[in-house]
């Protein structure tokens, strides 16, 4: 359990890291946090010529939230964007997936970024990615693109990322008004990849009925499965939505397959359970979101620093960054943006 | 001041070294080693035509690249057959290297030397093995049905066949019982694969000396002494120019008694053919596919009982898989078969067994050794009885105890040791009752009636055994005490992590009357002690522990003869405490046993204050008698060996509390309680700890760990990814109660405790979610998937 030979290449700069890139193109892979890439070089199953490590890219590593989203640098370590009161008060699921990713050693090296470049339609970081509409930024010598999480998993350990790019950020769109998440899972032992996963979104409108709900589902499939099952719960109240509907709709659209763990009959099954529950605890979040935000505005600061879901959104945080969310959101709203200026790049480098 | 160390909780005196890593485990060792690397076969079942190193030979830092031809004489012959048995009529072992055949993925074919590990393995992924595929042989019932052959010339691929039968007190066999019986029942029960899987796999570091031609061999083993006399034969050396020594063993659970390892002659052989030390460390890949694995078996019970539920007749018979070869013997179905009737008294019992080969993984014993299954054979039993006439569970069990008054009690049956089984003494009922009390049985229906009301499901399960444990022929212990005061006890025996140094420590302390503190004790080092068994069987503290309390009572005595002639007073007058001899209540009148270490050496130079001082106690040796007496040695040391007549049988009963999800089928343990008894405890946190870790394993085997092959010899899950140990998260709490019957026969009443927690638990968790569920369980491990499969076919509506 050796590596073969490689090359290694640790640039200082963005400019220098796409420039090895497009130097070793197909031959060259990006080392992060090392936790699927390494154990793939050690039993032989990935042998690159070359890595560029962007360990040094200190740029790379913040986590920028505003009123629309959440922007996760390529270096932000799990546990980074785990603990970060910002990223979870803009947009709860973030913590709520993370702390369902492997153990707390792993999540202190391995990078959210990585994660979604690694493209494992078991890891939760890609559901929580298409459940939300985000998009992925990609970055090669002379130019950006942003890619939407529904173009960017392509398959099993698959992604739209091209040889000679680097994925430089994530962005996260922000939670939208009377709104919850849930994320629920069934692993075989604690920090394990899911059996099945159920990442849950649902938006109320203005009479407390479900205006919006979907799941995003973990090894469903090949990639990560969004169902929108607003129509299957019914435009009812949030106590009365048939979320056992909404089940059956989730166990309709999903590709299970069999493996050692698990039979895909099995995994259907529990990915309805999960989705019941996961749409429930949503909906319950987005509740207490509207009672929120109807309610005290003098306790938004405080609801940033309480533990949980749903945190931060003061009313009038809401009221006035509405449009601002709206531009982020929707996997429809984000499209490829090839092209993009090397000012970018610095704001990101 | 009470020098009394035994039995108390003393820390052990290891954890500092091992938990703050300052141990020096194999791969620690060695830092200038040449490293080995193997081509291991990728096919199940193969022939080998050719190999070809051509590509291999540019790979810079190459040293050396060996295959079955080049192995001399002595070493291309296949490996010993450890422990034969008449039943084993076609035993079968691998050579070191393949000659023309591999019989399982991860058979080694090609050694290579090189500079480091990267580069060997470089080298190894550039040799071409040939190989034609034959069709591989998975499974023990499809190896039964013999349509191909694992190994060409065994039959069937059954390797051994074994009845053995106990009649009943009116003479009668089992199936005659059985038929008389007022109930029969007839089922199947299964168990899979896992393995020991100790954190530090195997790994062997050599280093030849050419000045002095003579081998010094580290291996991460079980028995240094045993892989000494193997080398010593395996490469032609006289024994004395071989030295072997266990350094840190980072767990071994069985698969480190196996010996010798391919690896552990031929890594020595080219140390010494390179004049240069080499090493190999065994990679986790490896130890899934080329060490060894345990547990498999299938078993078809019949049992007749009345209507109290008591087992009139008893037949069992067992399919073992043995996969590829079978070079430690048939032991792990003997011991199923044997240790199969537990605590109870059975009528008649016949029991049977089939070994097969498979190309899969050679079994060799893992902790438990066969007794996992026979255990969950026998408790599956009981329940199932329990369930046919609507009896408590712990009722059915105690009908069929064996009672204090019938110790010692013979089964009838012959042990592994191959002498007669017979129980040296236990309490079977007070057990139960202790049990039954730490868990809450009888207030358990009513718990469980009103989860359900709330929609819960939880299920209470039990599972009783008893172990032999010490088994022969002997362990040895040496104490020697010099001038400086300080007590070094060595033994053959080696450890791998349960506490030796404390435990021994403890019973030497306790024999000398000497503070803790002064005792070190060193253990597989061939140059320290030459004969020895080994570690495993649950037998350390038996013989080690009595074999060196019997060579410090040699020194003891020594101790006070010397200090009598010294004190001027009887031998039978003085005592030892505190490092201390002195006459019984006579306050002043003492001797350090520094001192009497002194004076039992007449070469008596001055090296140290100790040995000044000692000149004034020392009487001019009378001119007439030679200053060593016949029959006499210098120096304050003794040897002492523990030989025992048979195995002494310790006893546990385990039950548990689980909790299933009735949407997720998750399965949860809530509780989990032990009853515990091994005779006099050494060391009760010691006892404790080997328990935890023993049902850790045990909560592994019955939830998560399996061996998943595919139909062409494929180990599919061959890391610890897919391979499912349980995390801390997943062990639960294990709340422990200790009953102490001393073993009438050994000095220091002692039974073996290593084993002990690992034994009954898939029978307790099968019981257990047997009892939530309402659906036979009757295959272990179980996974949640699994018991949705249950649930679907029982009808259960919320699985669907
Ligand atoms: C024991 C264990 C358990 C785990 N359990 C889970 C789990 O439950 N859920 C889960 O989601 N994950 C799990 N993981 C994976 C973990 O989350 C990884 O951190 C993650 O998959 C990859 O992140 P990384 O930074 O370590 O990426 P690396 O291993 O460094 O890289 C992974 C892949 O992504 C590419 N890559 C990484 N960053 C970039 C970039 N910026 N631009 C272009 N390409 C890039 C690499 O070239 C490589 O192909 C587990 C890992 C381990 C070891």
């Amino acid at each position: 359990m050796k590596p073969p030979p490689f090359g290694y290449h640790a640039p200082r700069t963005l400019g220098e890291a796409l420039d090895v890139l497009a130097g070793t193109g197909e031959h060259g892979k990006v080392l992060a946090g090392g936790q699927s890439l390494i154990p793939l070089m050690n039993m032989r199953l990935a042998a690159p010529a070359h890595l560029v490590d962007i360990n040094r890219l200190g740029g790379l590593a913040a986590v920028e939230t505003g009123p629309d989203g959440v922007r996760v640098g390529a270096l932000a370590r799990h546990a980074q964007v785990e603990r970060s009161a910002g990223a979870a008060a803009v947009q709860p699921l973030l913590r709520q997936a993370l702390r369902l990713v492997a153990h707390p050693v792993i999540r202190n090296r391995g990078t959210a970024v990585g994660s979604l470049v690694h493209a494992d339609p078991a890891a939760e970081l890609p559901a929580v990615l298409a459940l939300l509409g985000g998009s992925v930024r990609l970055a090669r010598r002379g130019g950006t693109r942003d890619v939407a999480a529904g173009e960017f998993f392509t398959g099993p350990l698959e992604s739209a990322l091209r040889p000679g790019e680097l994925a430089v950020s994530a962005f996260f769109p922000a939670l939208p008004a009377r709104s919850g998440t849930a994320f629920r899972e069934v692993s075989r032992r604690h920090g394990d990849y899911a059996l099945a996963g159920v990442a849950a979104l649902v938006r109320l409108d203005g009479d407390l009925r479900v205006a919006e709900a979907r799941a995003a589902c973990v090894s469903a499939g090949p990639v990560p499965v969004v169902v929108d099952v607003t129509a299957a719960c019914g435009a009812a109240p949030a106590g009365a939505a048939d979320w056992e509907a909404a089940a059956r709709a989730v166990r309709e659209r999903i590709e299970p397959e069999d493996d050692i763990h698990a039979t895909a009959h099995y995994r259907r099954h529990l990915t309805g359970v999960l989705a019941a529950q996961a749409l429930r605890e949503a909906a319950r979040a987005a509740v207490e979101d509207a009672a929120g935000n109807a309610g005290n505005a003098g306790n938004a600061g405080n609801a940033g620093n309480t533990a949980g879901r749903a945190m931060g959104h003061g009313a009038g945080d809401a009221a006035e960054n509405t449009a601002g969310r709206a531009m982020g959101r929707g996997a429809g709203d984000v499209v490829g943006r090839d092209g993009g200026t090397a000012g970018q790049e610095g704001a990101h480098g | 001041m009470t020098t009394r160390l035994f039995g108390e909780a003393v820390q052990r005196r290891e954890d500092p070294r091992l938990l703050t890593g300052q141990g020096r485990y194999l791969d620690d060792l060695g830092a200038g080693a040449l490293a080995a690397a193997f081509v291991r076969s990728p096919h199940a079942h193969a022939a080998v035509r050719d190999v070809d190193v051509s590509d291999a030979l540019d790979v810079d830092g190459l040293v050396a690249i060996y295959t079955w031809e080049d192995l001399p004489e002595r070493l291309a012959q296949p490996l010993p057959l450890l422990i034969p048995h008449p039943a084993l009529t076609h035993g079968r072992t691998a050579r070191p290297l393949a000659r023309d055949r591999v019989r399982h993925v991860g058979e080694p074919v090609v050694m290579v030397v090189a500079r480091d590990r990267y580069l060997a393995e470089d080298a190894c992924a550039l040799i071409r093995v040939d190989y034609e595929p034959l069709p591989a042989v998975v499974g023990a019932e499809e190896a039964v049905r013999g349509e191909r052959l694992v190994h060409d010339d065994v039959p069937g691929n059954v390797g051994a066949h074994l009845v053995q039968s106990v009649p009943s007190a009116g003479g009668r066999g089992a199936a005659e019982e059985i038929a008389a019986a007022p109930h029969r029942l007839e089922f199947r029960l299964d168990i899979e694969r896992s393995a020991s899987m100790p954190l530090e796999g195997r790994g062997v570091y050599a280093r030849w000396d050419a000045d002095d031609a003579s081998l010094r061999v580290y291996s991460s083993t079980q028995t240094s002494t045993s892989v000494r006399m193997a080398l010593a034969a395996k490469l032609g050396l006289p024994l004395p120019k071989v030295e072997v020594i266990a350094p840190d063993v980072g767990g071994g659970f069985g698969v480190k008694i196996m010996h010798p390892w391919p690896e552990e002659v031929l890594v020595p052989w080219a140390a010494m053919l390179l004049g240069h030390e080499v090493k190999w460390t065994e990679d986790r890949r490896e130890h899934f596919t080329a060490s060894a694995h345990e547990r498999a078996q299938v078993h078809s019970v019949r049992v007749g009982f009345d209507d109290d539920g008591r087992v009139l007749g008893l037949d069992v018979t067992i399919l073992h898989d043995h996969g590829a070869y079978t070079p430690y013997g048939i032991i792990v179905p003997i011991i199923t078969s044997t240790q199969l009737p537990g605590p109870y008294r059975l009528g008649a019992y016949r029991v049977e067994f089939s070994s097969v080969y498979t190309n899969t993984v050679q079994v060799t014993p893992y902790r438990g050794a066969g007794r996992p299954q026979a255990v969950f054979c026998m408790e599956r039993t009981m329940d199932r009885i329990a369930a046919h006439l609507g009896l408590d569970r712990t009722a059915v069990r105690a009908a069929n105890l064996i009672q204090p008054d019938e110790f010692p009690y013979d089964q009838g049956l012959t042990f592994q040791d191959g002498r007669p089984l017979i129980y040296d003494s236990g309490d079977y009922p007070e057990s139960l009752r202790l049990l039954k009390e730490l868990i809450g049985w009888d207030s358990f229906a009513a718990e469980q009636e009103r989860a359900a009301a709330g929609g819960r499901r939880l299920g209470i399960g039990i599972g009783c055994y008893v172990e032999g444990t010490g088994v022969g022929p002997y362990e040895g212990g040496h104490v020697q005490i010099t001038s400086d005061g300080r007590v070094h006890v060595s033994t053959g025996l080696t450890s791998q992590g349960q506490g030796h140094e404390t435990a021994f420590a403890q019973i030497a302390a306790t024999e000398l009357g000497v503070p803790l503190e002064r005792v070190s004790v060193v253990t597989g080092d061939t140059r320290r002690f030459g004969y020895a068994v080994g570690t495993f069987a649950s037998r350390a503290a038996v013989m080690s522990g009595n074999a060196i309390a019997l060579a410090c009572r040699k020194v003891r005595e020594k101790a006070l003869r010397i200090a009598a002639d010294a004190l001027e007073a009887d031998p039978g007058d003085l005592e030892i405490t505190d490092g201390l001899v002195h006459v019984a209540g006579v306050p002043g009148a003492s001797v350090p046993l520094a001192t009497v270490a002194v004076l039992a050496n007449p070469l008596r130079y001055a090296f140290d204050d100790e040995a000044a001082r000692a000149t004034q106690f020392a009487g001019a040796s009378p001119p007439d008698r030679p200053p060593v007496a016949e029959g006499e040695e210098p120096g304050l040391e003794g040897r002492g060996y523990y030989s025992p007549i048979r195995s002494t049988f310790a006893s546990g009963m385990h039950a548990a509390i689980v909790e299933t999800d009735p949407l997720t089928a998750e399965i949860r343990i809530l509780r989990y309680a032990v009853v515990h008894d091994c005779g006099n405890l050494v060391n009760p946190m010691i006892v404790e700890g080997q328990i935890h870790g023993g049902v850790a394993q045990g909560v592994g085997g019955a939830l998560y760990e399996r061996m998943v092959y595919d139909e062409h010899g494929q180990l599919l899950n061959a890391s610890f990814m897919d391979f499912l140990m349980p995390y801390a998260t997943e062990v639960p709490h294990v709340e422990t109660a200790h009953l102490q019957t001393p073993s009438p026969l050994n000095p220091l009443g002692i039974k073996g405790a290593g084993e002990a927690g690992v034994i009954p638990v898939s029978a307790v968790i099968a019981s257990a979610v047997e009892d939530a569920e309402g659906i036979p369980i009757t295959k272990m491990p179980i996974s949640p998937s699994e018991l949705f499969d249950l649930r679907r076919a029982a009808g259960d509506p919320r699985a669907s």
